[in-house]
This record gives C-alpha cells, structure tokens and sequence, in this order.
C-alpha cells in the first residue's frame, strides 16, 4: 500500500509520460502532415515539366535546356482571349515591376497554343503591350503540342456561328526551379500580393 | 531642388485664396471638398447609364487591348425594373466585325472554359444580371481596330422585349477593373 504521497507522484509522472507520449505522437503526426501539404514531398507526384524547342516573338529558338539557372513560369494561352490571357500577362509585367531588380533573376514565359494564328510576328506585335521581358512563345502544331504535353497544360477549340473559333486552355501559370524541376502554381483567381510572394519564393529558392 | 519645391509650396500657400485661410482646419476643409468634388465626379463619369423599356444599362465597359489583338471583352449591369422576365438576346459594337455573348468559367483544374451562351441572357423579372470578368461577357470579335484606354465605343443592346438600344462602352486599362471591384481577374 503506498502513502498518498507516493500515489500522486506516480500519477504526476504518468500524467508527464503521456503528455510527452501525446506531444511526441500528435507533433509528428502534425509535422508528417505539414511536409505532406506544404513540403517538397507533395510536389511530384506528376511530372509536370520537360523537354521543348519553341521560337520566341523575334525568330529565335527557345529550348528548355537554354532556361537552365533561373527559375521560370509558365502560362499557355492565345492572343484571340479577350480576359484570361490579356489579364495574366498584364498581372505578369505588374509583378515584374514589382519586383524590381530581382525580376532579372527571373524567366517569364507566355507558350501560344494557337500557333495557326500565333505566328512569331503576330506575338511580336502583341507582346509590346506588356513587360518587354515576358517571352512570347510558339511554333507548329507538333511543337506546341509536346510542350503542352511536359506541363500537363489542356486546351482545345471551340468553335464559334459562323466557322471561327476560341479556345478552352489551362489558366494556372507554372513555376519551375532553375534546374527545370516543377514548384507549384499560379491559380488565375490569385491576389497580386499573392502572386508576388509566391514569385519572390521562387526566386529565393525556398 | 528639394528646397525650391518647398519654396514653391510656401508661395502657393501664402497666395489668395490660401493666405486667408489660416486655420489648419480650414486648409484641410478645403482640400477635403476638394476630394470629394473629384470622387463625386469621377463617379459619374463610370456609373453611366442606359434605359431600355424596363431594362436599365449600367455602366458598360471594356479594356484596352494588347497591340494587334483581335477580340476585346465588354461588361455592364442590367437591371429587370419590370414585371416580366426579358432576355438580352444581340449585341453588336462599332469596333467589332462580329459580337456574340459568351460564359466564361475556370474549374477546378484550373481550365478556362468559354462557351456561346445559347438564347441570350436571361434578366428575370425584378432581377440584376452582372456580365464581368469571370462570369459572362460581352465577346467582340474580328475588331477593325485596338481598344484604347479612354476611347469609348459605341454597341447597341437588343432585348427580346424591350427592343434596341444603343449604349458607349468606357474603355480602362487593360488590367483595369470596372471601377468598384479590385480585382479584375
Ligand atoms: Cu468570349
């Protein structure tokens, strides 16, 4: 028969040891679960990213192995959008400005997937109403079509009265690390302050 | 050069009529009138409006569009004052070769669709109906020139009910928002 004293000393100590056994189990099960939403471990479970050779709004190519060393987003889009694509890109030279000098440590990339009515100097053209950095992209159907493919990007036309047509495509932006690895994305939705933290995350690398 | 401004800030200040307000009080009166002479007008000039039969139009607009775009996209309100339901079911604009009314949605995968809406749109009877970014849209297609900022354009409006009506779109920028929404998306 113990004393009283000695009674409430091994509930005292019970009470620690399962206080310590809760933090240590639901600690880690709260850190497990951080690194699965927010940790790098979430991120691919696809593969989102890859091999392209595209040609900017001057002529020139652009390949992804040319992107290595910088960071870069993404935006798939076409200049015959009357919202999505307009707004973005003016989001985009926005961000830039807002970036200031760390917007040289950064790659902006707009990918046409209209490229029958997206030639270079069609982009050319429309590319000089937003940052001078962002990069129009395009090329032939076959070219375009394997650079949506790396990015998983969707799109498809729809045909308007009178045999015209406009386009369904995905809206998100991607951002990509400077080795070519895939970071997360840009929901069109999203806030410019934001879009500007996840931008400045990107560049910093964390 | 920061001392003339100064100095030039001072001269202002000590000029008729300022000089004879003293008062900080009634300085900072003024410049608030100010302000809200500036707001009011401003006002007025977005929240212009057209009246159609029961249907009232407010506030048509549009952006500016990229150098050498085809398509531009028109917003406004309208408001069913009436008893019965009307449908907004033509629209043409002066800039454009051909206009139709489109719905426009981003789902969960981040897709945007856009898509003819069929029959016109619906303004049920007592009923707003909002087109703007992100919901439906005015689509002016084969455009004979750019949208500027500033330039507005004409369009007329046909509702099934209460006939035609010719409206001006302002033009804002081209990341512009309608006036009282922030985010324009
Ligand atoms: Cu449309």
């Amino acid at each position: 028969m113990m004393t009283m004293a000695a009674e409430a000393k091994v509930w005292r100590s019970r009470l620690i040891a399962s206080a310590i056994l809760a933090v240590v189990v639901f600690g880690g099960l709260g850190a497990g679960l951080a690194v699965g939403l927010f940790g790098p471990a979430a991120q691919p479970t696809v593969q989102i990213g890859g091999p392209f050779t595209l040609t900017d709004q001057t002529g020139a190519k652009l390949s992804d192995t040319d992107l290595r060393g910088k960071p870069f987003t993404v935006f798939f889009g076409f200049t015959h959008c009357p919202e999505v694509c307009p707004t973005t890109l003016w989001e985009m030279s926005e961000a830039l400005k807002a970036l200031g000098p760390d917007a040289d440590r950064l790659r902006v990339l707009f990918i046409s997937v209209d490229p029958t009515r997206d030639t270079p100097e069609v982009l050319s053209r429309y590319m000089q109403s937003f940052d001078p950095r962002i990069v129009g992209l395009t090329g032939t159907e076959q070219e375009v079509e394997a650079a949506g493919k790396a990015y998983r990007a969707y799109w498809e036309k729809v045909p308007t009265a009178d045999g015209d047509y406009t386009m369904n495509h995905t809206a998100s932006i991607f951002m990509m690390d400077g080795t070519g690895r895939f970071v997360g994305t840009i929901a069109y939705e999203e806030q410019a302050d934001a879009r500007l933290a996840k931008l400045k995350r990107l560049i910093a690398g964390t | 050069m920061r001392s003339s401004i100064r100095d030039a800030a001072r001269v202002a200040i000590n000029t008729y009529p300022f000089s004879r307000l003293r008062s900080f009080g009634e300085r900072i009166g003024i410049v608030a009138f100010t302000m809200m002479l500036l707001f009011a007008m401003s006002q007025s000039l977005w929240a212009h409006e057209f009246k159609a039969g029961d249907i009232e139009i407010v506030h048509p607009w549009s952006r500016a569009t990229p150098d050498g775009a085809k398509v531009a996209a028109g917003y406004l309100t309208l408001k069913n004052d009436g008893s019965e339901g009307d449908r907004l079911v033509s629209v043409s604009g002066e800039i454009a070769g051909k206009t139709e009314v489109h719905e426009m949605a981003v789902d969960a995968s981040g897709v945007m669709t856009m898509r003819p809406v069929e029959g016109g749109v619906e303004i049920p009877a007592g009923g707003t109906v909002e087109l703007k970014p992100g919901g439906f849209h005015i689509m002016f297609m084969g455009l004979r020139q750019g949208v500027k900022e500033g330039e507005a354009f004409k369009g007329t409006l046909t509702f099934e009910k209460a006939g035609s009506i010719d409206v001006e779109f302002d033009v804002q920028a081209i990341g512009g928002a309608a006036g009282h929404d922030d985010h324009g998306g």
